[in-house]
């Protein structure tokens, strides 16, 4: 979160950052595994499924989002926790992941991403016999 | 204008903030001036903006993944409380490698601009940010008297 740049209001019903555009908030994750996939959680408060970016580029995986809120004419900021709408965060992935099958939700707010690990690659249990 | 909001750690003047957590970090906070009694850490979940425009005052929380049904939300005066709960499940199983959202119960107190109307107050939910409405009386608000 950004501690320098005021929150300003807004221009048609988005806020936008007073100044620079790279002013960016790190949405706070939830990153875990189990056997066949990575799961990602993030929380973007105020972005909707059509302002939400979700990109693989080779190893490369960038979530980013525009969050938008109403605001009404001729507001004055009395306090900003928040400062700007811009969300951003990535992620190197590692290369068991089958990046052509990542699935995305948004769900008020929190954006769950499933990134399946390739089938060769899943854990296999192992049998030990006995005899 | 400024001085009506006491519920924050947090100034309006965000330079002279910033100097006063460093300071604080390093000495403890005799030199700087002391948090409000109701403030709370910075980063602390959810987070809030507040607005104000001559009729009404907006509090934004930055809330997602809340179930709206667990948000308990009040006005005596101008001191407003919102409470809640985000619950978090995660699979049994799961092996995390960062686990940085808040779960669990929170609560904000604010204190709002003295003006506020307790009666008139309007609340929703959407796409993770909870948004208050509350109008201002109108009795203080600027009027333009026109010249006869």
């Amino acid at each position: 979160m950004s501690e320098s740049k005021e929150m300003k209001t807004r221009e048609g019903s988005e806020m936008q950052p007073q100044s620079e555009q790279d002013v960016v908030l790190r949405p706070a994750v939830d990153i875990y595994e189990d056997g066949k996939e990575i799961t990602v959680r993030a929380d973007m408060p105020g972005v909707s499924r059509d302002r939400l970016q979700v990109q693989v580029d080779g190893n490369n995986l960038a979530i980013e989002g525009q969050a938008a809120i109403d605001m009404p004419e001729g507001m004055e900021s009395l306090h900003a926790d928040v400062r700007t709408t811009q969300f951003h965060r990535s992620f190197a992935l590692s290369n068991e992941l089958d990046t052509g099958n990542i699935n995305a939700e948004m769900s008020d707010g929190v954006l769950t991403l499933h990134l399946p690990k390739r089938a060769e690659l899943q854990p296999r249990k192992i049998e030990v016999s006995v005899g | 204008m400024f001085g009506y909001l006491t519920g924050f750690d947090n100034d309006v003047f965000d330079q002279f903030e910033r100097m006063r957590r460093q300071m604080d970090r390093m000495f403890g906070d005799r030199f700087t001036t002391p948090a409000g009694i109701r403030s709370l850490a910075a980063g602390t979940f959810p987070a809030v903006n507040v607005g104000a425009s001559e009729e009404q005052v907006d509090i934004y929380l930055f809330a997602a993944g809340v179930d709206p049904k667990t948000l308990n939300i009040s006005l005596q005066q101008n001191l407003l409380t919102i409470e809640g709960e985000r619950k978090i499940e995660y699979p049994e199983k799961a092996q995390f490698y960062r686990q940085e959202r808040f779960s669990g119960k929170f609560r904000r107190v604010l204190t709002l601009p003295e003006d506020v109307d307790p009666e008139q107050v309007n609340a929703h939910y959407r796409d993770g940010v909870l948004q208050i409405t509350v109008k201002r009386r109108e009795a203080v608000r600027p009027r333009q008297i026109e010249v006869k």
